[in-house]
C-alpha cells in the first residue's frame, strides 16, 4: 500500500455524477449521483456486481461516455479542469497523456493490425511527449520492469503473438507511455487464469507505487481489490453503498449489501463420503484425444463420477477440461480409451449412441445467453427435451415443464411464456438447468456455469443444484477455473494440466498439503481476503517465481 | 514469409483447377447448342457431301473428349484456334480488344476505387451526417439506374454540348491522352455504376470495426478520430473491402458489353456478342475462357492481399 499524503488538493473529484444511458429507446439511470475523490498516489477500489455502474464510471472520470450513455448532471473536476465543459479535442489531449485506461480484455483491446511497440508509441508520439527513438527505449525499460521475456524484443511483436497474462502486462505498460497522474483499471484481471493474474497484479501495483500514479481499480472480485486498493468503494446499481478504507471495509463492513458480498466466499456444503464398492455413473478410461492426429490435448485421461456425487475437473485454460466433456457427450471420438456409463460402454461418437444413452448425458453451459434459442419461449425450450427423449405431449407435457419450473424457483405462470431475452442472467442459467433435468438424466455436465454470473447469483445457482442432486439422485462433472466453487459445491476435484490429471481426490483432502506443485501453484494463486495475501506471496515465492514463469519452471 | 509462399501456391493451384473446370463447362455449354456449324456455314441448299467434308476439315467429326483436349492444349500453347466467321486467327481478333478493355477497367478502376474508399471512410467518420445521408442517396441512385442510361444521360449533357466525345473508337494507335479524352464517358458511366457498391462496403466493414474494444481503447489513448478511421480500422477491414473491389473489377472487364455499345466502344463484350451473333463458336469459348480467367485471377489476388495484410494469417505462432 503506498503512503498517502492527505494534504495535497485532490486529483480527480467527481460531484454527484448521473450518467443515463439509452436502452430500448427510452433513458434509464445508469449512476445516479456518485461522489468521488482521488488524491495522487491513491488507488481506489470499485466495487459492485455486473451493471452496477463501475465501468461507466471509471469512464466518466476520463470525460468518456460510450455511445448512447450521457453525463446528465454533476461535476467532474481533473487537477482543476471541468471535464464536462472541455471541448472535444482538449479532452483528447487528456486522454492517453494524463490519464490512461487499462481495458478488461487486453487481447480485444490491442489493435490486431500492429505492432505492441506502434501502439505503445502512438500516444507518447501524437501527444509530443517523446520522439519514437525514446518512446522505444522507454517501452522497453517498461517490459523489463513488467517481467515481461525479452524486452528488447517484445514489443515488435503482434498481439495475437503473446499471451493473454503478457497482452494484460503490455496493456499496462502501454497506459503509462505518457506518465499519466491517472490510470483507470477496469477489470484487467478478470479474464485471466489464477496464476497468471497475480503476475499481473503484482506488475500493476509495483508501477503505481514507483509512478505515485493515483489509479481507480474497478473490479468484481473483492479479494482482488484488497490487494490493489487503499480505499474501496462498493457500488449497487448506480448507488454508492458505502467508501471505507481497505482494511476498514474488509474487516466491518457496515451495509447488508456489503456483508452479503461478502458472505458468498463462505458457502461450503458438506462433502459427501466417498463411494467404494459401487458401479461408477460414469468412467473415463484412460483416454486419449486431440482435434488434430499430430497433437493430443487430452492425455492417458482416468476418472470415474460416482451416484449423488460432484466431481469438480480444475485447471487452466487450455488444460483440457471442456476437451473432456466434449468425449463425454460423443462430439469428439478419443483416439484412444473409452467412456462407460453405469458399466456400459458408450459408442464414442454421439451419432452411434442410442436416444437412451444421449438423455442420460446432458449438458449446462457457461453462457445461457447463446445456449438457449432466442426465438423460442421458455415453455418450448424446456418442453423439447421432455417430448423428444420421454415422448411426452398434451396435458402431460404442460404439466411437467410447469413442475420443473417449479423445481428451478421460478413461477411457471409468470415465467412459461416469456423469451429469453426477458430474464436476467441467473434466470437464464436456471432454464438451462430445467432443460438439462427435464431429459430425466444421471449425469450433468456443468460448463463453468456460474463463471457469467455475479457472485451473489452463482451463489443461488450452486445452491439450487445441490438440492436438485439429493432430489433426483444426479451426479454432476463440475468444470471450473473457480476454486471458491470447487470449494462451494464439490465432493471430489480432479486437477487437470496440459491434458494430464496431476492429482485427484476427495475435496477435503485437496485443501490441506502435501500436493502436486502444480495444485500448490493454483491454490495459493487464489486471492484472499486479506490485504496482505499479495506482500506474502511475493515474499515467499519471490516475484520472478509467479505465473507464467512459475508454472515453466514445473516442467 | 513461407506462410504466404504456401498460401500462393495453394491458391494459385486452386485457381488453375478452378479455370480448367470452368474451361470444361464452357466446352460443354457450347456443345450443348442447338443447330450444326457445319451446316451452318455451308447454308440450306448445302450437299451432305459437302457437310461432312467440312466437319473433317473443322475436325467436328472427332469425339468431344478429343477436341476437348485439343481445343484446350493449342489454348495453353497461345492458339486460341481460327474464327469461323472472319477466317482470321482470333489471337489477333482477342489481343486489342483485349488490351482496350483492360484500358478501360484501369482507367475505370483509378477513378472508382480512390473514390469508393475515400467516400466509403468519409461517410463512416461522419456516419449519419448530411454527408453521409447524401451521398449514400447519390450512390444509391446511380447503382439503381441502367447502365445505359446513365451512359446516355452523360452524352446528352456532356457530348451533346461538345465537351467530350460520345464515340469512343479507339485504335491501338490513338496516343493514350487522346484515348483518355476518349474513353472519359465510358469510365464515367463505369464509375457511376461501380461505386455505389465499393463505398457501401468500405463504409459498412469500417463501422463494423468501429464498434470493437480496440477501437475505444484507441479513442481513450486521445487519437484522432481521422486516424482511428485510417490507422486503426481501415487495416482491419481491408479483407471485405479488397474482395469487394475485386469482384467489380472483374465486372468492369466482364460485364461492360451494353456500356461498349452505347459508346460504341471495341471491348472484348462486343467481339463475344458477335461470336454468339454469328454462331462463332471458337470466338466465343475463347472470349469466355479469357472472362473466366480475369474472374479467377482477380479473385486470387483479392485472397491473396487480404491475407498478407492480415498479421494473424502472416505470422503464426
Amino acid at each position: 500500500m503506498s503512503k498517502k499524503t492527505t494534504t495535497t488538493a485532490p486529483l480527480l473529484t467527481m460531484l454527484n455524477v448521473h450518467i443515463k444511458g439509452l436502452s430500448d429507446e427510452t433513458w434509464v439511470d445508469i449512476i445516479n449521483g456518485v461522489d468521488l475523490d482521488l488524491r495522487r498516489g491513491e488507488v481506489l477500489g470499485l466495487i459492485g456486481e455486473s451493471g452496477a455502474g463501475k465501468s461507466t464510471l471509471g469512464l466518466a472520470a476520463m470525460g468518456f461516455c460510450r455511445d448512447g450513455c450521457k453525463i446528465t448532471d454533476g461535476s467532474i473536476e481533473f487537477d482543476g479542469l471541468d471535464l464536462l465543459s472541455q471541448s472535444r479535442q482538449q479532452l483528447r489531449q487528456l486522454r492517453g497523456r494524463r490519464i490512461a485506461y487499462v481495458a478488461q480484455s487486453a487481447a480485444a483491446s490491442f489493435n490486431p493490425a500492429h505492432r505492441l511497440i506502434d501502439q505503445f508509441c502512438e500516444a507518447p508520439l501524437k501527444h509530443d511527449v517523446m520522439a519514437r527513438t525514446e518512446a522505444e527505449i522507454y517501452a522497453t525499460s517498461l517490459y523489463e520492469r513488467m517481467n515481461l521475456p525479452d524486452p528488447d524484443e517484445f514489443g515488435y511483436r503482434y498481439p495475437h503473438e503473446v499471451s493473454g497474462g503478457q497482452l494484460q502486462r503490455a496493456m499496462t505498460a502501454m497506459a503509462l507511455s505518457c506518465r499519466p497522474d491517472l490510470i483507470i483499471f477496469d477489470e484487467p484481471t478478470t479474464a485471466l487464469d489464477v496464476t497468471t493474474q497475480i503476475e499481473v497484479l503484482a506488475a500493476i501495483r509495483d508501477i503505481v507505487k514507483q509512478f505515485n500514479t493515483a489509479a481507480i481499480y474497478i473490479s468484481h472480485d473483492l479479494a482482488v481489490v484488497a490487494q490493489m486498493a487503499d480505499t474501496i468503494k462498493v457500488l449497487l446499481k448506480g448507488d454508492e453503498v458505502e467508501q471505507a478504507t481497505t482494511p476498514k471495509m474488509l474487516k466491518s463492513p457496515k451495509e447488508d449489501y456489503t456483508k452479503s458480498l461478502w458472505a458468498v466466499r463462505e458457502y461450503a456444503r458438506a462433502e459427501q463420503p466417498p463411494v467404494t464398492g459401487q458401479q461408477p455413473v460414469i468412467e473415463i478410461n484412460n483416454v486419449t484425444a486431440g482435434y488434430s492426429p499430430r497433437q493430443d490435448i487430452l492425455k492417458n485421461v482416468s476418472f470415474a463420477i460416482h451416484k449423488r456425487r460432484t466431481v469438480a475437473v480444475v485447471g487452466e485454460s487450455g488444460s483440457g477440461k471442456s476437451t473432456t466433456a466434449r468425449v463425454i457427450t460423443g462430439l469428439l471420438q478419443p483416439r484412444m480409451g473409452s467412456v462407460s456409463f453405469a458399466g456400459t460402454p458408450l459408442p464414442a461418437s454421439y451419432q452411434d449412441r442410442s436416444r437412451d444413452q444421449l438423455r442420460h448425458v446432458q449438458m449446462i453451459y457457461q453462457m445461457a445467453d447463446t445456449a438457449l434459442n432466442p426465438k423460442l419461449r421458455i415453455r418450448n425450450l424446456i418442453a423439447r427435451p421432455a417430448a423428444m427423449y420421454l415422448g411426452l405431449s398434451g396435458r402431460a407435457l404442460e404439466d411437467r415443464v410447469r413442475d420443473l419450473l417449479r423445481m428451478i424457483e421460478m413461477e411457471p405462470d409468470q415465467y412459461i411464456d416469456r423469451l429469453p431475452s426477458e430474464l436476467s442472467g441467473g434466470q437464464k442459467q436456471r432454464i438451462g438447468i430445467a432443460r438439462a433435468i427435464a431429459a430425466e438424466p444421471g449425469f450433468i455436465i456443468c460448463d463453468e456455469v456460474t463463471s457469467a454470473l455475479d457472485q451473489l447469483v452463482a451463489e443461488g445457482i450452486l445452491k439450487l443444484l445441490d438440492r436438485l442432486q439429493s432430489e433426483l439422485d444426479l451426479s454432476f462433472m463440475f468444470i471450473t477455473h473457480d476454486l471458491a466453487t470447487v470449494r462451494a459445491i464439490a465432493d471430489e476435484v480432479v486437477v487437470m494440466k496440459d491434458g494430464d490429471v496431476v492429482e485427484q481426490g476427495p475435496k477435503s483432502e485437496m485443501f490441506v498439503p502435501p500436493h502436486h506443485p502444480y495444485t500448490e501453484l493454483l491454490l495459493g494463486s487464489v486471492p484472499e481476503m486479506d490485504p496482505t495475501w499479495l506482500d506474502r506471496l511475493l515474499d515467499s515465492r519471490g516475484a520472478d517465481n509467479i505465473g507464467d514463469a512459475a508454472i515453466a519452471r514445473m516442467k | 514469409m513461407n506462410n504466404l509462399l504456401f498460401m500462393i501456391v495453394k491458391r494459385v493451384a486452386l485457381g488453375v483447377l478452378t479455370l480448367i473446370l470452368l474451361s470444361l463447362l464452357i466446352f460443354l455449354s457450347v456443345e450443348a447448342l442447338p443447330g450444326d456449324l457445319a451446316q451452318e456455314i455451308l447454308g440450306q441448299q448445302a450437299t451432305p457431301e459437302a457437310v461432312a467434308a467440312i466437319r473433317k476439315d473443322l475436325g467436328l467429326d472427332l469425339p468431344p473428349h478429343i477436341r476437348y483436349v485439343n481445343w484446350l492444349g493449342g489454348m495453353l500453347q497461345g492458339d486460341f484456334g481460327t474464327s469461323l466467321a472472319l477466317k482470321r486467327p482470333i489471337i489477333d481478333l482477342i489481343a486489342p480488344r483485349l488490351q482496350n478493355t483492360l484500358f478501360l477497367t484501369l482507367y475505370t478502376a483509378c477513378i472508382a476505387v480512390p473514390l469508393a474508399i475515400l467516400l466509403g471512410m468519409m461517410a463512416s467518420l461522419f456516419r449519419n451526417s448530411y454527408f453521409d445521408r447524401i451521398s449514400n442517396a447519390s450512390a444509391l441512385s446511380a447503382i439503381s439506374m441502367p447502365e445505359f442510361f446513365v451512359g446516355y444521360i452523360l452524352i446528352y449533357f456532356l457530348a451533346l454540348s461538345g465537351y467530350f466525345p460520345s464515340m469512343a473508337n479507339i485504335t491501338p494507335s490513338t496516343p493514350l491522352f487522346e484515348k483518355l479524352y476518349a474513353c472519359f464517358l465510358p469510365a464515367l458511366t463505369l464509375t457511376l455504376v461501380v461505386t455505389a457498391h465499393m463505398m457501401r462496403m468500405t463504409r459498412a466493414a469500417i463501422i463494423n470495426i468501429l464498434a470493437l474494444p480496440y477501437i475505444e481503447m484507441a479513442h481513450l489513448k486521445g487519437v484522432r478520430p481521422s486516424r482511428i478511421i485510417f490507422r486503426h480500422a481501415l487495416p482491419n477491414a481491408l479483407a471485405p473491402i479488397v474482395n469487394v473491389v475485386a469482384l467489380n473489377l472483374a465486372y468492369l472487364i466482364t460485364g461492360v458489353v451494353i456500356v461498349e455499345i452505347v459508346f460504341v466502344f471495341p471491348g472484348l463484350g462486343q467481339l463475344m456478342v458477335d461470336g454468339v451473333r454469328f454462331r462463332d463458336v471458337p470466338v466465343v469459348q475463347a472470349s469466355s475462357l479469357v472472362f473466366a480467367s480475369a474472374y479467377v485471377g482477380l479473385n486470387l489476388l483479392a485472397d491473396i492481399i487480404s491475407t498478407a495484410t492480415n498479421p494473424r494469417l502472416m505470422r503464426r505462432k
